[in-house]
């Protein structure tokens, strides 16, 4: 009970956020109106990701010196969570945009470097396919994880600034910057992004542990 | 200072082994001069856009091509030789050397070619897309002397460069393309700044990220 105060406290502050994101006023903005809430929803998605690729990064370095096997399983399965929350950050986006934008899927430079940044991580899971041998999978992936790593922070961070993009908070759209979010925002917003965090993390490890005991039981 | 004469004479028995068999330079040279009067008989004229991505996508493949082979050419036996002789610091380095002086010089002949063939636009800044493709082909020394030694270690190296490169590589040729994009159109050179920034930032990235990793990469 002591040890999962966290896991608990991310349940609270999920449940908390999807009550209050849906009825606490916000403020009317032009254009977004009432889709506003899908901050609450679809920018702590990309939060739990980078946490988790940036997780999968640093076992993917330490598997390189101790070559210890749990690392490995350690930066596969956070990169696989990662994955699953770069795909809804995807989703909740599209679904947004269908209402703002009109389209689902309109090539903004915002859209087509996330799905790009996708592609880095299941290249890195076709990589991993094409290895049988464990150990030398392991040290190939490993290295290949740490090298797209740079590459995924230039696409999600650096180049949406370089291009003219829909996206809130680019060319003078409104967004997430200190004048459009006011502090009932806030309230609602950092409460998220702490709790899917967190939620991100519970996932990851329970597939570590589902991981290791497969492996485990395949090895008697 | 032993480093640099390893770097050295790895560069010269590139060149040499190069120059022996002229496989690379002759190959690609043909693959890029074949694919240019295809695009010609299909394409007659050519717009401004569609001029600049004719060219680099050109040289994406033709880059891939002259650079795949620089790990997956080397068999075993000279691997181990090399292994016992220098440094993997010394080796990668060498490698991408030597593979950044291929790549400009095939950037260079292809470019004279392309727009032997295709007129480009008459406000076209020379200067600039010759830096743009100098540019251009060390970008694409770099990443791909990597990817290549990653995939080298995979068995079925050839399929898996093109799936492991390509989301690397796209970063890079959108802003590469946006970069060359400017100086056909001829637009200030100043406008064009943030891009070489950007360039030269993810190259000494992706060099260092490199130098790191390629130790561990080497020995099996």
């Amino acid at each position: 009970m002591q040890k999962s105060w966290w896991k608990i406290l991310a349940a609270v502050l999920v449940v908390y956020t999807a009550i209050t994101g849906l009825l606490l006023e916000v403020p009317r903005l032009a254009i977004l109106n009432e889709t506003i809430r899908n901050l609450y929803f679809h920018v702590p998605m990309w939060f739990a990701m980078v946490v988790l690729f940036t997780i999968s990064v640093w076992y993917s370095v330490r598997s390189l010196s101790t070559q210890s096997e749990a690392d490995d399983v350690r930066a596969v399965e956070s990169a696989n969570t990662g994955i699953i929350f770069g795909i809804l950050g995807i989703v909740t986006g599209a679904v947004w945009a269908k209402f703002t934008w009109g389209q689902f899927w309109s090539f903004d430079p915002k859209q087509n470097f996330a799905a790009i940044s996708l592609l880095l991580y299941f290249a890195y899971f076709v990589l991993r396919n094409a290895i049988d041998e464990e150990q030398k999978r392991s040290k190939i992936a490993a290295i290949y994880n740490i090298f797209a790593f740079p590459m995924m922070i230039v696409l999600l961070f650096v180049l949406p600034r370089l291009q003219d993009s829909l996206h809130p908070g680019n060319g003078g759209n409104p967004g997430f910057n200190s004048y459009d979010l006011d502090s009932r925002m806030r309230m609602v917003f950092y409460p998220a992004c702490l709790g899917w965090i967190l939620i991100g993390y519970w996932v990851y490890t329970l597939r570590f542990r589902t991981k290791t005991l497969e492996n485990k039981q395949n090895t008697l | 200072m032993q480093l640099a004469q390893q770097v050295k004479h790895l560069i010269k028995k590139e060149i040499i082994l190069e120059w022996r068999s002229k496989y690379a330079l002759n190959g690609v040279l043909l693959y890029v001069v074949s694919t240019v009067f295809v695009c010609f008989m299909s394409f007659q004229v050519v717009e401004k856009i569609t001029w600049n991505a004719l060219f680099w996508i050109i040289m994406l493949f033709a880059s891939i091509n002259a650079i795949a082979k620089s790990f997956l050419q080397e068999s075993r036996g000279r691997q181990l030789y090399i292994y016992t002789l220098v440094s993997p610091a010394a080796l990668i380095i060498a490698k991408t050397i030597y593979n950044s002086l291929l790549m400009m010089l095939l950037t260079v002949i292809a470019l004279a070619f392309y727009s032997l063939v295709f007129e480009p636009s008459k406000d076209i800044d020379i200067l600039m897309y010759l830096l743009a493709a100098v540019l251009g082909s060390l970008s694409f020394a770099t990443i791909f002397t990597m990817v290549s030694a990653i995939a080298s270690k995979t068995g079925n190296g050839g399929m898996l460069m093109a799936i492991l490169s390509f989301p690397i590589i796209i970063p890079v040729l959108i802003v590469l393309i946006k970069f060359a994009k400017n100086a056909i159109d001829g637009l200030d050179r100043s406008v064009s700044l943030d891009e070489i920034g950007l360039l030269a930032v993810i190259n000494v990235i992706v060099m260092t990220v490199a130098l790191l990793l390629f130790p561990y990469l080497w020995r099996d």
